[in-house]
């Protein structure tokens, strides 16, 4: 307890310094300007504004992209209300009653009670993430490459059954992510592989590159097809604060989603994307009047979205603890940590004690800058929503190119990111999800590694992941998930849960 | 102001057309980093360039082209202009191994460059993980020496210091050990802490403060005098291993053909820098080691690259 009390204050003097602030400020500022656009989501928010932190040294850098990261959720739920437009997977519940409330002339409701118990749902996640950061950390320290690689199976193993839609496209795209992840220099003999003679492929392919042009070109492209027509709210906002009666009805609904979100936000493979189905379905089970739901019930939107943020910031506990992340926005923590020369794993914590405990204090610091901030914005981001595309979609291509630029001084990369908006957008036509190909792209690299260790360490048996109780253990989880998911009746409701 | 000043300066200067010796630098200097922002050669590079600016009366602007063990970068630099507007820094590996790793390479370290001056290395330690059945030096030798393809070598990435340096001691010891790849520095030092594997030799910013802590076991440090940020490490000629001397060295060079009067121009800079006491404590801090002497010279640098290609030419090919 002493020790964590210590750490926090550790982390609350870096994160409270004025420039950390400052910049915590800045990324909660762009991630809502970038994450309230239509159909732009927090993965797709991070990826586009990954390259304004290069020039900041890697504690600020982080700070700032949490504060992306949190702006982007919090634009996706704006968005979510305001226009009826889900940012992502996480806010189409939001959608649901929020929106509801935005007819109603409620919609100043809706933002402010989503922002508080978005805020309260902080509050409690920092606590925890804080409290288990320490154990976990000392956990990881058992695993050896054996054990890493028995868990990154596991990761994707649960990525592949929580992805939206079919079980075999899932797994289609996370292969093809690890095949992707093989591009570039042999680990152990310096050969190039896949490279095609293309130097710049030779340390890989850049993952910024590979997730600007997945998911922001190709967003940008699938949002081109659709007519401008938005579905803006187009009668007041409403007075933002809830009134008593309102509070009193959502505190139980945030205390329960706050819950739901926490947990489920540290399973490995996208658990976070359960936490609001997770509590809208509870909420409706347990109210007087279910039929109300759909049709303005504030319980509605504050359940969710508290779980949405306390998963989201939970999420960041295996990608602190053991350097593995557990979906496709953390993937991009870790793709943003190393260009900052952070390998993310359980050394962080011993060896930047200030940029760990700092990342940790600006997640609350994050989260009540956007009560602070965004609730006298909301005006703004309802002026944004409607700013044509022609002036919007240049703008936004024109910075990531710079951004792609920057990253190594070379042209190839920017056309790159150009094949694989191209290459996005197909995935999107024909209904593949690109998220859980990312993950694997990012997993790759580290499963490969582990698993060449592994073996170069058991002189190449394969019976050492088996031989080892832990890596056994994780392995099993792994075949008893996809045989569960695989049970007829099982995967028919999973079906349900998504489509919901 | 300041800055629309320095936009108009550079314009002009442009303007006025190709240097001549008398003249440089009349605009900024690109200084090619054949590695990514932030790691040792990069430091490097940034703290002695900020000097060197100074000097010169132009910015020299750090662009960073990693890539393929920092060889991208290299051939870039080495088919540059020779206007002395683009210059780099190379090191170890780019300088010294990378012949002999990797077959294709488009340039040549000895040939198709001008040799400014070394910049600064940063000294090898050899250690192991804490339990390591070895009390010194002598013992880690014979013990390695006698368990052969037991001992588990960790080393981050082929190319890296850490696999040059490794592959060199092993060699010197007369044995091969059993080679695990990591990348980068981070997890195989994680490793090793946490006793999977079992040695490594990598520079000292990357082990000091573990091996402060006592996480890890230092058994020697590869510089003829020990370092003041270790001050209890030997050296390797006094705990025994004398012919293991080695360092990541760095250096800066201009592409072939540079005009010698440009190349004594940015050497002296580079020197000035590295007397000057801010510039010389931020580089010691960092556990760097300076050169002095007759090692500051562009000539010096020349018969230096010629050297350690050579030797790391046969060590390095003998295995692979």
């Amino acid at each position: 307890m002493e020790a964590l009390v210590a750490n926090l204050s550790l982390g609350f003097s870096t994160a409270l310094s004025l420039n950390n602030i400052g910049l915590c400020f800045i990324g909660c500022l762009v991630g809502t300007l970038i994450g309230v656009l239509p159909g732009v989501g927090p993965i797709a928010t991070i990826a586009m504004l990954l390259p304004i932190t290069f020039g900041i040294d890697p504690t600020g850098a982080l700070i700032m992209l949490a504060g992306i990261y949190y702006g982007a959720q919090y634009g996706g739920s704006t968005t979510a209300i305001l226009v009826n437009i889900p940012g992502e997977a996480t806010s189409v519940v939001t959608v649901l009653d929020g929106h509801a409330m935005a007819k109603q002339g409620r919609a100043g409701v809706a933002l402010g009670i989503s922002a508080i118990g978005s805020f309260f749902a902080g509050c409690v996640a920092t606590l925890v993430i804080a409290a288990l950061g320490l154990p976990l950390t000392r956990l990881a320290q058992l695993f050896g490459p054996a054990e890493y690689f028995a868990l990154m199976v596991m990761g994707l193993v649960f990525a592949m059954v929580l992805a939206r839609g079919s079980l075999l496209k899932a797994f289609a795209m996370i292969v093809l992510g690890l095949v992707l992840s093989t591009i570039g220099t042999d680990l152990e003999t310096g050969e190039e592989r896949l490279t095609f003679g293309i130097q710049d492929l030779s340390d890989g392919l850049d993952f910024a590159v590979l997730a600007m042009g997945v998911f922001g070109f190709a967003e940008i492209i699938r949002n081109l097809e659709n007519p401008e027509a938005r579905d803006v709210v187009r009668g007041t906002i409403g007075r933002l604060l809830p009134n008593w009666s309102d509070l009193k009805q959502s505190a139980a609904p945030i205390l329960r989603g706050t819950a739901l979100g926490s947990i489920l936000g540290i399973l490995p493979g996208n658990g976070a994307v359960l936490g609001p189905f997770a509590s809208y379905s509870v909420e409706k089970k347990l109210a007087k009047d279910p039929s109300r739901f759909g049709r303005g019930a504030i319980e509605g939107v504050a359940g969710p979205e508290a779980a949405n943020n306390a998963g989201a910031q939970t999420a960041f506990i295996p990608l602190l603890t053991l350097g593995i992340p557990p979906n496709a926005v953390m993937a991009l923590m870790v793709g943003a940590m190393t260009i900052h020369g952070i390998i993310p794993g359980p050394q962080v914590m011993t060896k930047n004690p200030q940029l760990f405990w700092g990342m940790i204090a600006s997640m609350w610091v994050g989260n009540l800058m956007l009560l602070v901030i965004n609730l006298p914005l909301v005006g703004l981001w309802v002026r944004l929503l409607k700013v044509p595309y022609r002036l919007l979609f240049p703008a936004i291509l024109l910075f990531c190119c710079i951004g792609i630029y920057s990253i190594n001084n070379s042209v190839e990369q920017v056309a790159f990111t150009a094949f694989f908006g191209l290459f996005g957008y197909a995935l999107i036509k024909f209904g593949f999800e690109p998220a859980p190909m990312l993950l694997g792209f990012v997993l790759g690299k580290l499963m490969e590694e582990k698993l060449r260790q592994a073996l170069i360490l058991s002189r190449g048996s394969f019976a050492t992941f088996v031989d080892r109780p832990i890596s056994l253990g994780l392995l099993v989880v792994s075949v008893v998930l996809i045989v569960i998911a695989l049970l007829p009746a099982i995967s028919k409701s999973r079906d349900e849960v998504f489509t919901e | 102001m300041k800055f629309l000043a320095k936009l108009a300066f550079a314009a002009a200067a442009l303007a006025a057309g190709s240097a001549s010796a008398q003249t440089y630098p009349n605009k900024p200097i690109t200084m090619i980093v054949p590695f990514a922002a932030g790691g040792p050669t990069d430091v490097i590079a940034r703290i002695v360039g900020e000097n060197m600016s100074r000097t010169l009366g132009q910015q020299i602007v750090i662009e960073n082209v990693a890539g393929a063990g920092g060889t991208t970068g290299t051939t870039r630099a080495s088919t540059s202009a020779n206007d002395g507007y683009t210059v780099m820094m190379g090191h170890m590996g780019t300088h010294g191994a990378a012949p002999a790793l990797y077959p294709n390479l488009k340039y040549d370290p000895t040939k198709d460059f001008e040799p400014i001056g070394l910049a600064a290395g940063t000294p090898i330690l050899i250690v192991a993980k804490k339990n390591f059945p070895a009390a010194d030096l002598k013992a880690f030798v014979e013990y390695v020496k006698a368990n052969g393809d037991k001992v588990n070598q960790a080393h981050a990435g082929v190319g890296s210091v850490s696999h040059s340096t490794g592959i060199l001691l092993t060699s010197q010891i007369g044995t091969k050990t059993t080679q695990v790849p990591y990348t980068g520095t981070g997890p195989a030092l994680n490793d090793l802490i946490s006793g999977q594997v079992d040695i490594l030799t990598d520079q000292i910013v990357n082990v000091a403060e573990q091996i402060r802590a006592g996480t890890i076991r230092a058994y020697a440090i590869a510089t003829p005098a020990r370092s003041p940020a270790l001050p209890d490490i030997p050296t390797t000629k006094e705990a025994g291993l004398p012919g293991y001397e080695v360092s990541a060295w760095n250096a800066m060079f201009a592409a072939k053909g540079t005009s010698k009067d440009i190349v004594a121009k940015l050497n002296e800079a580079l020197v000035k820098a590295l007397d000057d006491e801010t510039t010389k404590k931020r580089l010691l801090d960092l556990g760097a080691v300076l050169p002095s002497g007759e090692e500051r010279t562009s000539a010096w640098l020349g018969t230096f690259v010629a050297k350690e290609v050579e030797r790391w030419n046969p060590v390095l090919k003998a295995s692979k």
